[in-house]
């Protein structure tokens, strides 16, 4: 099998069969031993990757593809070992080197980005001493040399003023220029493999793409090969050329990207991309399909295929027999894929049905946003501030917040972080008073009245929905119980059984079994968390619900269930959402109207086919253009946005965006706050370019031609055409 | 609908989740020494009339080595005292009032300290600097002089020793707590008690605080440890409980002038004392081993 898999690699299989690939996993197994026994974290995963490729493993949380990562820098933990299989690295055995040989090898040929840039780098050292360290200790190089290479480098990876940030301690830079330097630092020492295992998760969107854009320019660069690890089908497809696609520790599906994401064979990744919101996905026509059921445990794994119980084209006795082997796929050398059916499923005739789907008319206006700032006061202990007497600075959270929002509606606020976004909600939920303006919701004047000074009914009606599974549950008491607290406090109930009946109805309308009221919420998995936030939201009844990044921290299937089952209630009680999120794809999928925020300020609102089409906001234009997409036939333009965020506490005169804005237009934007242009009435944004320059900008995204036939007829017919589903 | 409810399985009694609490401490042998150590000592102390072989305040006969028989055929496992005491004796029965004062001192410690820490930890402001300024002033303070002031003032009673111990600890526990409640009030079940109207007695005792617990049990463990030192401490500086009654650290002070010729009558108390301590100690560290592997 490893001989077969070293013989047909991408198109560029037949002239590089005779090279030695920087890596190569042989069938490899990895296991944790733990007190409960040996759990397998990986099987028999196949990997080859030349000089210059990359190679993306992408899956969900628990599927394995870190341990790989792990396992090739072998730095799995005590617990954890190769059980079977190789890893070779420039054709030697990654198990018969010594300590010594290995020492040498880990960050000077094999060099590893990690998520988080602030856990990389020491706080308590100086970026320079930490970048000088690599080249010192892996090549003898002495003081000035290395700090020479650094300051180049930190040059390369696109850092301004490396001399500065190499004098800078890492919590003085920003965290995208904190990952740039771990960057840098990964590649002082020229390795011939690089590591990136979800580099940019931490980050903001317009950072990630610069990021993205560097890595691309390096793998050119020097040419080095990179193992990408990612969730996120979009980015595989801007940074590799092949792509392992892994599910419950196994490779499903391999092959070129191209292959993978066009003529998809496996039910499993088929399921991946129906659960993301890829342009053409909308939630009234064609909603996101979730995959049902559970990753299962790497102890619970089933007979056969791991995938098996969850996939549509199950087939007992087939599938859950002997172990399932990688096929490949007839005409495509070198595309893989573990499913005995993978020749027989009639991608045409699947059209699975997605949840949440159904238009909606909007009703009433129910929220009403006028002239709302928001500032928190800081008291300055500076010498200055002493000597001007001044001693209070402001710090403006949220400036002139003026929208709506009707019955039924989904109004989506975006923006990155630092935008303000989460300071508006709380002034919403009444955690904190606005400093100015009015906030009018249900005839009822909100802004200046905190949580203590509203009516339980006011409460009930106006409820929130938090972003971290993880935190959003109290660890300490029952979901029954928390449950039954929210229907008391707002009154719904009072009586002992009809709290019961209501928790029971709550945790029927959020699909869980009515039996999980008894649990805690360490038993649940994070959607099942998720869903009983949801759930506690609409205990009150609520006729608007804020969302914060509800979906952000769950693996994609499970986030369209949650996305769908979110639609399907809002629907069902014509609740408004306001859906706070940095992911534009989902609030393209999501959201009827959309705001875009930056550094408390609206830039750019209205319908969200109005925002998500010229003319733009420059701002709006460049998040756009830093979504990746996981559609081959998507092409974008690149837009990369220059600088950091500046702080609120100081933030730039006239308009805030204009330190980043990639269409400056001159002074004007320096010393003048923009006005307010609205090309269609309801669609406002707040610049100084004329309305008619800003008309004659092209769309950020646009679909080819053959795509948008696709999609035409796909619209047409009922039926999707094959490898377009959820696509369009 | 009730026989919905009904079906659902009843949630484990308190007995029955304490047995399991209990069960887990098998995973960790240090935890398991030192509950051994305390379990022994509780044993004593419950059936300290059984075990004891004479009248802890009895005279019978003075200045007897380990092991030695008098004139009447009374045998003296660990000896007697200057005055003629059984040593044996007067230790077990000494191991009632240890083990009553102790946890009891160390209690109240937590009732006054919990409640400072959740405060300054949750409400801040006004609230965490002054009860920071206070804490802050009494662990300034040497301990034993502390004591000292305050025993010598209100004079040497069990009560007493119980204040002078939650006055003395409660601020540590404070900023225990304090640290912990810093923490758990950014989660966001805070976030929803809060956006639902919940009042911050409600936040601080129900949402808060159960979150809490584990590392605060791990403290007051290790905290009881000290507290056993504490009212040796006092004991044998004659702060402790008033004589006749055995106390561990008045043993150890009433024949410290004997010890050169005779320092069975100090070190028997000073094992009795190490030994109780060294239990809770383990017992603490066994809690943190298994709570930091969940």
């Amino acid at each position: 099998m490893a001989s077969r898999a070293n013989g047909a690699v991408d198109g560029a299989a037949s002239d590089r069969s005779g090279e030695t690939p920087v890596l190569e996993c042989r069938d490899l197994c990895i296991s944790y031993f733990t007190r409960a026994g040996e759990i397998p974290a990986v099987v028999d995963f196949n990997m080859t990757l030349y000089k210059g490729g990359s190679i993306g493993l992408v899956g969900e949380s628990g599927c394995g593809k870190s341990t790989v990562a792990m396992a090739i820098m072998r730095y799995l933990g005590s617990n954890g070992g190769i059980v079977g299989g190789q890893i070779l690295y420039q054709g030697r055995d990654m198990a018969e080197l010594s300590e010594a040989e290995l020492r040498r090898l880990r960050g000077g040929e094999i060099a590893m980005v990690y998520q988080e840039p602030m856990a990389s780098l020491n706080p308590s050292l100086k970026v320079g001493r930490q970048l000088t360290e690599v080249p010192m200790q892996h090549e003898g190089l002495n003081e000035k040399q290395a700090w020479e290479r650094a300051a180049d480098l930190l040059g390369d990876v696109n850092l301004p003023d490396p001399k500065r940030l190499m004098d800078s301690y890492p919590h003085q830079i920003s965290g995208g220029q904190q990952q740039r330097v771990v960057i840098a630092m990964a590649l002082l020492t020229s390795p011939s493999l690089l590591l990136l295992d979800e580099p940019t998760t931490a980050l903001d969107v317009t950072v990630e793409a610069g990021i993205i854009e560097l890595i691309g320019q390096i793998a050119e660069k020097y040419d080095t090969s990179m193992v990408y690890i990612s969730h996120n089908l979009g980015l595989i497809l801007e940074t590799c050329d092949r792509v392992n696609v892994m599910y419950s520790g196994e490779a499903v599906e391999t092959g070129t990207v191209q292959e993978v994401f066009d003529h998809m064979r496996h039910p499993y990744t088929k399921g991946l991309f129906g659960c993301i919101p890829l342009p053409g996905a909308d939630k009234k026509e064609r909603p996101l399909v979730p995959i049902r059921g559970q990753l299962p445990l790497p102890h619970e794994r089933p007979q056969g295929c791991n995938f098996g119980p969850r996939c549509d084209f199950f087939q007992a006795g087939r599938c859950d027999g002997d172990a399932i082997k990688m096929h490949e796929v007839a005409d495509e050398p070198g595309h893989k894929v573990r499913c005995v059916r993978w020749n027989e499923i009639d991608w045409a005739s699947y059209s699975p049905e997605g949840v949440g789907g159904g238009a909606i008319e909007p009703g009433e206006r129910v929220l009403e946003v006028d002239g709302m700032r928001k500032y928190y006061e800081i008291a300055d202990n500076s010498l200055s501030a002493l000597i001007r007497g001044g001693r209070v600075k402001h710090v403006k959270a949220n400036e002139r917040i003026d929208m709506a929002a009707r019955e039924a509606e989904t109004v989506a606020i975006v923006g990155e972080s630092g935008c303000g976004k989460s300071t508006f909600a709380k002034v919403l939920m009444g955690l904190e008073t606005a400093s100015d303006g009015t906030v009018n919701f249900n005839g009822n004047e909100l802004a200046h009245k905190s949580v203590h000074e509203r009516t339980p009914k006011q409460l009930g009606s106006l409820q929130m929905i938090f972003q971290n599974p993880f935190d959003t549950l109290n660890p300490s008491h029952s979901v029954g119980a928390q449950i039954a607290r929210v229907i008391r406090k707002f009154g719904v109930e009072t009586d002992k059984s009809k709290v019961d009946q209501r928790v029971m109805e709550l945790l029927d309308l959020v699909k869980l079994p009515r039996d999980f009221a008894r649990r805690r919420p360490r038993q649940l998995s994070g959607g099942q968390k998720q869903r009983i936030g949801i759930a506690r939201a609409f205990a009150g009844r609520p006729s608007m619900v804020v969302a914060d990044e509800p979906v952000s921290a769950l693996d994609v299937s499970v986030a369209a269930a949650v996305t769908g089952l979110l639609t399907e209630i809002q629907q069902t009680y014509r609740t408004t959402l306001l859906f706070i999120s940095h992911d534009l794809s989902l609030v393209r999928y999501m959201a009827d109207r959309v705001v875009v925020m930056y550094l408390g300020h609206i830039v750019e609102q209205g319908t969200t086919d109005e925002v998500f089409a010229p003319p733009y906001h420059p701002y709006t234009e460049a998040l756009l253009s830093a979504v990746p997409i996981a559609d081959t036939s998507v092409q974008k333009k690149r837009i990369i946005l220059e600088g950091t965020l500046p702080s609120v506490m100081n933030p730039p005169s006239g308009c805030v965006f204009h330190t980043r804005c990639p269409r400056k237009i001159g002074g004007i934007c320096e010393s003048e706050e923009p006005p307010v242009v609205e090309p269609h009435p309801g669609h406002r944004i707040a610049c100084h370019i004329p309305l008619e320059e800003l008309q004659q900008m092209e769309p950020v995204i646009v679909m080819t031609e053959s795509d948008k036939q696709k999609a035409a007829e796909a619209g047409a017919k009922p039926e999707p055409e094959p490898g377009s589903a959820g696509r369009g | 609908m009730s026989e919905q409810t009904a079906a659902l399985p009843k949630p484990p009694s308190l007995a029955l989740r304490m047995l399991r609490a209990i069960a887990l401490l098998r995973e960790s042998p240090v935890g398991l020494i030192g509950a051994a150590i305390i379990a022994f000592w509780t044993i004593v102390a419950l059936f300290a009339p059984l075990l004891a072989p004479y009248d802890p305040n009895a005279t019978i006969s003075p200045m007897l080595y380990p092991g030695q028989t008098d004139g009447q055929g009374n045998t003296f496992l660990l000896g007697t005292d200057h005055l003629g005491r059984d040593i044996l004796s007067r230790i077990i029965y000494g191991s009632q009032r240890v083990l009553m004062l102790a946890p009891l001192a160390t209690f109240c410690a937590y009732i006054v300290g919990i409640p400072m820490g959740l405060a300054a930890g949750y409400l801040r402001g006004k609230w965490d600097t002054v009860l920071s300024f206070v804490t802050n002033v009494i662990l300034s303070f040497p301990v034993l002089v502390l004591y000292v002031i305050i025993i010598a003032t209100v004079g040497a009673s069990a009560a007493n020793i119980l204040v002078a111990i939650t006055f003395a600890s409660a601020p540590g526990i404070m900023r225990i707590v304090r640290g912990l409640v810093l923490d758990l009030r950014n989660r966001e079940y805070v976030a929803a008690a809060q956006t639902r109207g919940e009042s911050s007695l409600f936040i601080m005792f129900v949402e808060i605080l159960p979150n809490a617990r584990g590392p605060i049990i791990v403290d007051a463990c290790l905290r009881l440890g000290y507290v056993i030192i504490t009212i040796g401490v006092l004991g044998f500086l004659g702060l402790g409980l008033p004589p006749p009654d055995p106390d561990w650290g008045g043993m150890i002070n009433e024949t410290r002038q004997l010890a050169m010729t005779f320092p069975h009558m100090a070190v028997y108390p000073c094992i009795a004392i190490s030994s109780l301590v060294l239990g809770f100690n383990l017992l603490a560290d066994g809690l943190r081993e298994i709570s930091l592997r969940d």
